[in-house]
């Protein structure tokens, strides 16, 4: 008993740390503030090009939304960190480039049928290139999942990793090889002509019809759960319809980026020349689609259901009867035809491939993943648009090199406020 | 005095109290899990906590250990403040527990489980280890010694060197009261020590929790499932339902007291804990 | 007499002696090429590294990828101190020694102040710890340095040539090193909190980081002497064998006194059952950072050693890619075993430098890279647990007590009977 007093003297010396704490909140809200402020002031010197990256970073930021998805899905489900997902991206930019350049897929609408509306053909013929790098990285992730990380499943998670990051060195340097894809940048023949749209080039009609679109989507969204709410069952089915989500993701992003091109003479004044293309649309266009998709399968489909509920424990869904290692290469595929849509449409806006493209966009979209919260789907969407407006805009108005250092900065503070992520559910721990 | 039964002994009464929780409450996010729960604990007494599952015991050894922070109320041991603390200082004060589901170092040896119960009161640093130096050879014969003497006294000492997840399953739940007492405590916490346990197992166990708490000189707080182990030794037991308390009093008091009856052990589950424990 | 020259640090002290002579023989008679005597530097230097990390993730159970980051500033900190020392110039030297010095005292007051408060957090710690740090170095460089600077290079420089550059590359690699556990405190308070796969993830952002800043050390830092992206050279090539041998089994030996001791225990205890741990009196946050701060060192530690044998320093040396090596050695030498990282961290650095870069056909150098993560596979898929599993050899193995042999008290004979307990 001696001893406990002593302790107890020693404990009631000890005051409360609390003071100490909001010194230190204050002191980071402080800083906090001050970068903000640098960024905003900056910015207001030169909003030409804070606007015009701000549309970069959208168009990035889309793009990271298809890879963050892949990672997003894969560790949600089999809790592993797939690092061969950013370098299943470079393939599938790589599968574009030789589907364009040797096989010219892009054209064969206008082939067939040589009067066809060229806008038309162009669409079609763009999709069916992204369609064929969707279904061969499917594929390819389908096979690595299969031949490299299921004879792992029973091991230790570490052990899944390491062979992870050995398939990521393998498609690097394999791909890197003479006959494979060579070690040099290639130019990208992109599979339609990039057209940029000024001011000028923006008909008014077009922006009324999105935000039109994106309003009765919101309308409807709307009425639907609030009769969601009264208990109408219907209304609940129908206010999950991607119909709607698409229509306000649609609308609303592409209504945005064509408003600031359209506006910017009243912006920024006529010094500046804002340009967006008319890759930067279909890109988001496309991602939108498939991001709308992927939430569909997920939340609405028999085999999405599957998936969560194998995300959320394996053995049970195995006694209930589903087939844990189909839903796992499932979830394979769709991440990996994620991945390859991403990488032609990466390919398309940066207008170059090379055998180690993979690694940082892969990284940033983990990132992305992880500041979203991982295993959520909403949240890896989020946190890639944050993700690619912090690298570009730290890009045009901090330093170009140290766009990476600062969006890593960025995944180190928002870990350390909410390690789940903005999306992610705390893990519980049973005591 | 409040969060006792008011007629137990004199003799009882005139110890220091170690442990007293007053008011204790506690939410997960909105759910209620403990609400006004207080309890007065004196030097050398074993008390019991009982209740149906999810009333809020296991969670009450988590609030006074630390590893949840109260929503209200106090827990003050020896006089000491214990909210706010971490669980590790809250276990140097004196205070140690065992888990409800085994939470052994499975990887490491029965002995090392032990010794790193130890760990803050080995009286060596780490450049003594580096070093070893006399002070640290020293030391660490001396706390294996103690190690294998806590072992003897729960019969592992001939299994110290197997790792700790081989033992069979009354030995781990033995092993965890051995490590628990490594960690030289005043008071005892058990969560559900009999739990899994066969009959001979529980009565060869009651009889190890006698024996130690008179030779360590401990006071008991035990948190038990099984009629037969509470009934059987404590000296007053404190019933849990939903988060509260409901009844507190002798072990017969309690047998026999209408509110338990019908919250918690219904009326033929009264008749058969008595004809058990009998 | 007989039995105690036959224990196992007989035997190891016995064939480490005879390691260090047969390689210093081959190294002194000139039979061992200079490629070949990098390569096996080299191997030492990453094993250091790779023993970082086994402590750090294969004994504590901390996921990390920022191993590599560390090494990359103890490379740094210390081929700065030596590089500007051959210039004249011994700011380095008296900046990095004297700021961590006094960066420690600091951070020591720091402690000592926060131990009077409870429930501190973790970021609030953070805080008052990277404001000591700061002052540490501030004063280093605007008033040490200016006042004792020049002294201290004229007192040094009055040795013998030999005798000052032993000194300065020895507090060269003593500064790396601190500077190292410094940084990897200071990261490690707020993120080790974060919980393995988060740490982890954090970990991998501060390697990127630390690469970023490298690249831009002429323009964004103040070090033109780094060149920034395009690598640093002029690095004295001052890396001996008995440096390697000495540091190398100094790492060694801490490593296993530590882990053999009480702390080692807790430190083991942290990554068996982190909850139970913490209820079992261990001071787990204290034992992490421990932990972290250690593996940083020795990750320091070979990065000096690195880079006055390579005399040249690239950033990419220290980019994503690479960073995995370390992680990969300790994954395939077994993890929690000291005995499998060492022969791991040479083999590896032995095929892949050495073997494959020397022997592959003509027209085939380029499938190095594709050959290793194949071979890496199989090996995982062939022996998932690593090449030693948890094997160690005696020396390095963790003791086993003897039982004791006195009588004890049993409870049969002072617990009352099974009746008396019954009410």
């Amino acid at each position: 008993m001696a001893e406990a007093k002593r302790v107890e003297q020693r404990m009631i010396q000890r005051r409360s740390g609390l003071i100490l704490n909001r010194i230190s909140q204050v002191v980071f809200a402080l800083a906090g503030l001050l970068v903000l402020y640098v960024v905003f002031r900056a910015a207001a010197a030169k909003p030409g090009v804070f606007f015009q990256q701000v549309l970069n970073g959208l168009q990035l930021g889309f793009i990271y939304a298809l890879i963050a998805l892949g990672y997003t899905l894969v560790y949600g489900i089999v809790k592993l960190i797939n690092f061969a997902h950013g370098d299943v991206f470079m393939v599938g930019s790589f599968v574009s480039f030789y589907t364009i350049s040797l096989l010219d897929l892009h054209r064969w609408p206008l082939m067939i049928w040589p009067t066809m509306n060229p806008n038309v053909a162009m669409i079609i013929g763009t999709i069916t290139v992204i369609l064929v790098s969707m279904v061969t990285c499917g594929l390819l992730a389908v096979i690595i999942e299969r031949f490299a990380y299921r004879p792992l499943r029973a091991m230790p998670r570490i052990a899944a990793l390491i062979t992870a990051i050995g398939v990521s060195f393998f498609l690097e340097y394999f791909g890197g090889l003479p006959f494979v894809f060579t070690n040099n940048y290639i130019t990208y023949p992109r599979p339609f002509e990039v057209t940029v749209l000024n001011a000028g080039m923006v008909p008014p009609l077009w922006i009324g019809l999105l935000w039109g679109i994106f309003g009765i989507a919101a309308i409807a969204y709307w009425i639907l759960r609030e009769l969601g709410k009264r208990g109408n069952i219907r209304a609940q089915v129908w206010q999950r319809s991607p119909l709607l989500q698409f229509g306000m993701l649609f609308g609303g992003f592409l209504g945005v980026v064509l408003t600031i091109v359209w506006l910017a003479p009243q912006l920024i004044g006529t010094g500046f020349e804002l340009t967006a293309s008319n890759a930067m649309l279909i890109i988001m266009g496309i991602s939108i689609i498939l991001l709308v998709l992927l939430q569909y399968i997920v939340s609405n489909t028999r085999t999405g259901k599957a998936m969560r509920a194998s995300a959320y424990d394996k053995p049970t869904s195995r006694l209930m009867g589903i087939n844990v290692d189909t839903v796992i290469a499932v979830t394979f595929a769709l991440a990996g035809g994620l991945a390859g849509a991403g990488g032609v449409l990466y390919a398309t806006a940066f207008k170059q491939v090379h055998h180690l493209m993979g690694i940082i966009p892969g990284l940033k979209a983990f990132v992305a993943a992880v500041i979203g919260g991982i295993g959520s789907i909403p949240g890896a969407f989020v946190g890639a648009l944050i993700m690619g407006l912090t690298e570009v805009l730290s890009a045009g108005f901090i330093s170009t090199p140290m766009r990476d250092a600062v969006a890593f900065s960025l995944l180190i503070v928002v870990l350390l406020i909410r390690p789940q992520g903005i999306f992610g559910e705390a893990p519980g721990e049973k005591v | 005095m409040k969060g006792r039964p008011d007629n137990l002994s004199p003799e009882v009464e005139m110890r220091p109290v170690v442990l007293e929780i007053e008011g204790l409450t506690h939410y997960f996010d909105s759910l209620r899990a403990v609400h006004d729960f207080s309890v007065t604990l004196k030097e050398g007494e074993l008390v019991g906590l009982i209740g149906p599952n999810g009333a809020g015991k296991t969670t009450i050894f988590n609030l006074i250990t630390g590893v949840y922070r109260p929503t209200a109320g106090s827990i003050r041991y020896e006089g000491a403040e214990l909210v706010g603390l971490p669980s590790h200082e809250i276990i140097q004060m004196g205070i140690a527990r065992t888990f409800q589901n085994i939470r052994l170092f499975a990887n490491l040896t029965v002995l090392d489980n032990v010794l790193i119960a130890h760990h803050p009161h080995t009286g060596y640093g780490l450049l003594d280890a580096i070093l070893r130096s006399r002070r640290f050879r020293e030391s660490e014969k001396v706390l294996i010694e103690r190690s294998q003497e806590l072992l003897a006294i729960f019969g592992l000492e001939e299994r110290q060197n197997d790792i700790a997840s081989s033992l069979p399953y009354g030995l781990q739940r033995r092993l965890e009261i051995a490590r628990a007492l490594a960690t030289q405590p005043y008071l005892l916490l058990l969560d559900e020590p009999a739990a899994g346990m066969n009959p001979g197992e529980v009565i060869e166990l009651m009889e190890l929790i006698h024996f130690i708490r008179d030779k360590f000189k401990l006071t008991i707080f035990l948190v038990e499932h099984q009629m037969r182990v509470v009934m059987g030794i404590c000296e007053w037991i404190t019933v849990m339902d939903f988060g509260e308390i409901i009844a507190r009093g002798t072990p017969r008091e309690i047998q026999n007291d209408p509110k338990v009856i019908e919250a918690y052990l219904g009326k033929g589950a009264v008749v058969g804990a008595r004809a058990e424990v009998a | 007499m007989l039995q105690k020259l036959r224990s196992p640090n007989v035997y190891f002290a016995l064939g480490s002696l005879l390691i260090f002579v047969l390689i210093q023989v081959l190294i002194s008679m000139g039979d061992l090429n200079p490629y070949w005597q990098g390569i096996i530097f080299w191997g030492a230097a990453i094993t250091m590294v790779s023993l970082g990390l086994n402590l750090i993730y294969g004994f504590n159970g901390q996921f990390s990828l920022g191993q590599y980051g560390f090494y990359a500033i103890g490379a740094y900190a210390s081929a700065d101190i030596t590089f500007r020392w051959l210039h004249h110039d011994p700011s380095a030297l008296v900046v990095v020694i004297v700021g961590c010095a006094l960066a420690l005292v600091f951070m020591g007051g720091v402690g000592v102040f926060l131990r009077r408060f409870y429930g501190v957090t973790t970021l609030a710690k953070f805080l008052f710890y990277l404001i000591a740090t700061i002052l540490g170095f501030y004063l280093a460089v605007r008033f040490v340095n200016p006042a004792i600077g020049p002294a201290l290079y004229q007192m040094l420089n009055a040795l013998p040539l030999g005798i000052s550059q032993q000194i300065v590359f020895f507090l060269a690699l003593v500064g790396g090193a601190t500077l190292a556990g410094i940084v990897s405190y200071l990261f490690g308070i707020p993120v080790l909190e974060l919980g393995s796969d988060y740490f982890g993830i954090a970990t991998l952002g501060f390697t990127i980081i630390i690469k970023v800043l490298l690249d831009n050390t002429d323009t964004l830092l103040p070090f033109p002497e780094m060149k920034g992206a395009r690598g640093m050279i002029g690095i004295p090539k001052w890396t001996t064998w008995p440096w390697v041998f000495f540091t190398f089994m100094a790492v060694v030996l801490v490593l296993r006194n530590i882990l053999h001791s009480s702390t080692g225990r807790a430190i083991l205890s942290v990554r068996e059952n982190e909850r139970a741990a913490e209820l079992m009196g261990v001071d787990t946050p204290s034992n992490k950072v421990l932990a972290f701060v250690i593996g940083s060192v020795f990750a320091g530690l070979a990065g000096g050693i690195r880079a006055h044998d390579m005399a040249f320093l690239h950033p990419t040396m220290f980019g994503f890619l690479p960073s995995f090596n370390p992680l990969i050695i300790i994954v395939l030498g077994g993890l929690g075993s000291m005995t499998g990282t060492i022969i791991t961290g040479f083999f590896w650095v032995i095929l892949l430098e050495g073997v494959l870069r020397l022997y592959l056909p003509e027209g085939f150098e380029t499938w190095r890279f594709v050959i290793y993560p194949l071979g890496l596979l199989v090996m995982m898929l062939l022996r998932p647990q690593g090449l030693m599993g948890k094997y160690e050899i005696p020396f390095l193995r963790r003791p086993l007590p003897p039982p004791r042999a006195h009588e004890v008290p049993q409870p049969e004979k002072v617990a009352p009977t099974a009746e008396e307990v019954t009410v």
